[in-house]
């Protein structure tokens, strides 16, 4: 427990110094994070003035607040492992990780939380900025507030957890990126990044509840909002922990069967 | 003549090349397959709403989502992987390797990488394109036509040269490939109209990073949007861009001589 205190202190150092030496990209990679939102924020707010001030259950400060928390929420749960795994894997690195007697996910989670922690305090000002510029506020009830840091923190890890899993498909092919490209463009749709899910046709809302992607990152901002009731919050977080037990499993089994083709190929 | 020999030797090696992997053909029809289903599902959902988006009529959208998919293809063919492979042989050295070659640099740089699977893409645009106008009907005429192919001709012209300026930084900046990861990210604001955009993001996307040239404009020239000003502006920015990128890059690529010398 003590080492594994050490590493994460260890890697937020090297986060920290490795951030301050490209801050450049992480300007590009942030333009990146808030532009997408505000398209759809944008487009929405047209659709939305179009046809009366509001769309659905949403009205157009509705939609403003909307695509502002989902800004945040899709910052905080980010990862960028799909493609780090396939760089260590192709240029051999991971090898060096293998060494180390622990395993490589916590220096991963490590990395990512350290730079979120830089990242973030910027995210929070873009986003108060555009709330003021789109003349729109949250003001959630307390226990709504209270149900969003563990429902922010579990779709963190369970979002973590898949996209980590979904990484590992580097051991087996070479060329990752139509697979991630396919699970952006499912994600897009069904964790309500595209519009909130309630606007979608009824069969697209019950895929987006079965599935994960909701649960990393449409339920937070729902719930900060307050559109949901107690009972659909809890239930809520207890899909969340489900998913959460799943993302154990499967990285676990699927590593230990990675690891197994990539050791048949480098010895 | 040159070129189009130059383009064909080129591009029977990347064939060959790509042949090697040719699951990746299928993976990249799945996903591209997948892609426009989602976003016209995305178009769908939209117009349940609402009739019209910004003045723009579903299957002039249409016509967008259509242009979107051929210019993003054409980048993707030819445009970013030369760029980005010339960004690398600038940091390892190997475009000394080029120079020796008894052709034009720029010519051989710009066409020396064919991703051929991005034909999917330009293929499934067309094909978008020639929906949306079949559901528009009589509404395109010969003039309008025309203008089409000129500004569709403009925006890669634009593209291309907005690229070979950025690449050519490579010669005095290390890390140049992060501004090619921005255009990325901003190309995706060209699925819709720029003219749905606030001020500032639409000055941005016009000037700043000309997503608007490559996308809106020419789908403005389809469905009968473009006045003569945009036009010929269009166009000029396209011959002005052209030769300062040229300009710019024989410059970029004295001082390169002069380093490793």
């Amino acid at each position: 427990m003590k080492a594994l205190a050490e590493l994460y202190v260890q890697q937020f150092k090297t986060t920290l110094a490795s951030m301050f030496q490209y801050r450049a990209s992480l300007l590009i990679w942030m333009i990146g994070q808030v532009l997408e939102p505000l398209v759809y924020l944008i487009v929405w707010s047209i659709v939305s003035n179009n046809s009366g001030g509001s769309v659905g259950d949403y009205t157009t400060r509705e939609f403003a607040a909307y695509f502002i928390v989902m800004m945040v929420v899709n910052q905080v749960t980010y990862t960028w492992i799909m493609y780090e795994f396939e760089y260590r894997i192709r240029e051999g690195i991971l090898s060096f990780a293998l060494l180390k007697p622990i395993h490589p996910i916590h220096s991963d989670i490590a990395d990512n939380v350290s730079s979120k922690l830089i990242t973030l305090p910027i995210m929070i000002l873009i986003a108060a900025g555009l709330a003021v510029a789109f003349h729109t506020s949250v003001s959630p009830t307390p226990w709504a507030v209270a149900l969003f840091i563990p429902a922010l923190l579990l779709a963190f890890l369970v979002r973590f957890l898949l996209e980590w899993t979904l990484a590992q498909a580097a051991f087996w092919t070479t060329r990752v990126s139509a697979i991630n490209q396919t699970y952006f463009v499912v994600m897009l749709f069904l964790s309500g990044q595209f519009t909130p899910l309630t606007l979608l046709p009824h069969p697209i809302q019950v895929a987006a509840a079965i599935l994960p992607f909701r649960w990393m990152i449409g339920f937070p901002v729902e719930l900060l909002l307050g559109r949901l009731t107690l009972t659909e919050a809890l239930t809520g977080l207890a899909a969340q922990a489900v998913w959460l037990i799943i993302g154990f499993v499967l990285v676990r089994i699927v590593w230990r069967a990675g690891l197994r083709i990539y050791s048949a190929v480098g010895a | 003549m040159n070129f189009l020999r130059l383009f064909g030797v080129f591009f029977r090696v990347n064939v060959m090349g790509e042949l090697a992997y040719r699951v990746n053909f299928f993976w990249q029809l799945f996903q591209s397959i997948l892609s426009l289903g989602m976003s016209l599902a995305g178009i769908a959902v939209i117009f349940s709403y609402t009739d019209t988006l910004g003045g723009w009529r579903p299957d002039e959208v249409l016509v967008l989502v259509g242009v979107y998919l051929l210019v993003g293809g054409i980048i993707g063919l030819v445009i970013q992987p030369g760029m980005e492979r010339l960004i690398e042989s600038v940091r390892d050295g190997t475009l000394d390797f080029t120079l020796t070659k008894p052709e034009d640099t720029q010519l051989i740089v710009s066409i020396q990488r064919i991703e051929i699977w991005q034909f999917i893409d330009i293929v499934l645009g067309l094909a978008v394109l020639a929906t949306a106008l079949i559901r528009l009907g009589e509404n395109v005429g010969g003039w309008q036509a025309a203008a089409f192919v000129l500004m569709l001709l403009a925006g890669a012209v634009i593209i291309y040269s907005f690229f070979l300026i950025l690449a050519t930084l490579s010669f005095w900046f290390v890390r140049v490939e992060n501004i090619l990861a921005i255009f990325q990210s901003m190309y995706e604001a060209g699925r819709w109209p720029i003219s749905l955009y606030p001020g500032w993001l639409r000055y941005g996307l016009t000037f700043v990073i000309p997503v608007a040239f490559a996308t809106t404009v020419p789908a403005e020239a389809l469905t009968g949007r473009l006045n003569w000003g945009t036009l010929l502006g269009a166009a000029m920015l396209a011959v002005v861009l052209f030769t300062v990128s040229r300009a710019f890059w024989l410059v970029g690529l004295r001082h390169y001589s002069g380093t490793s010398a």
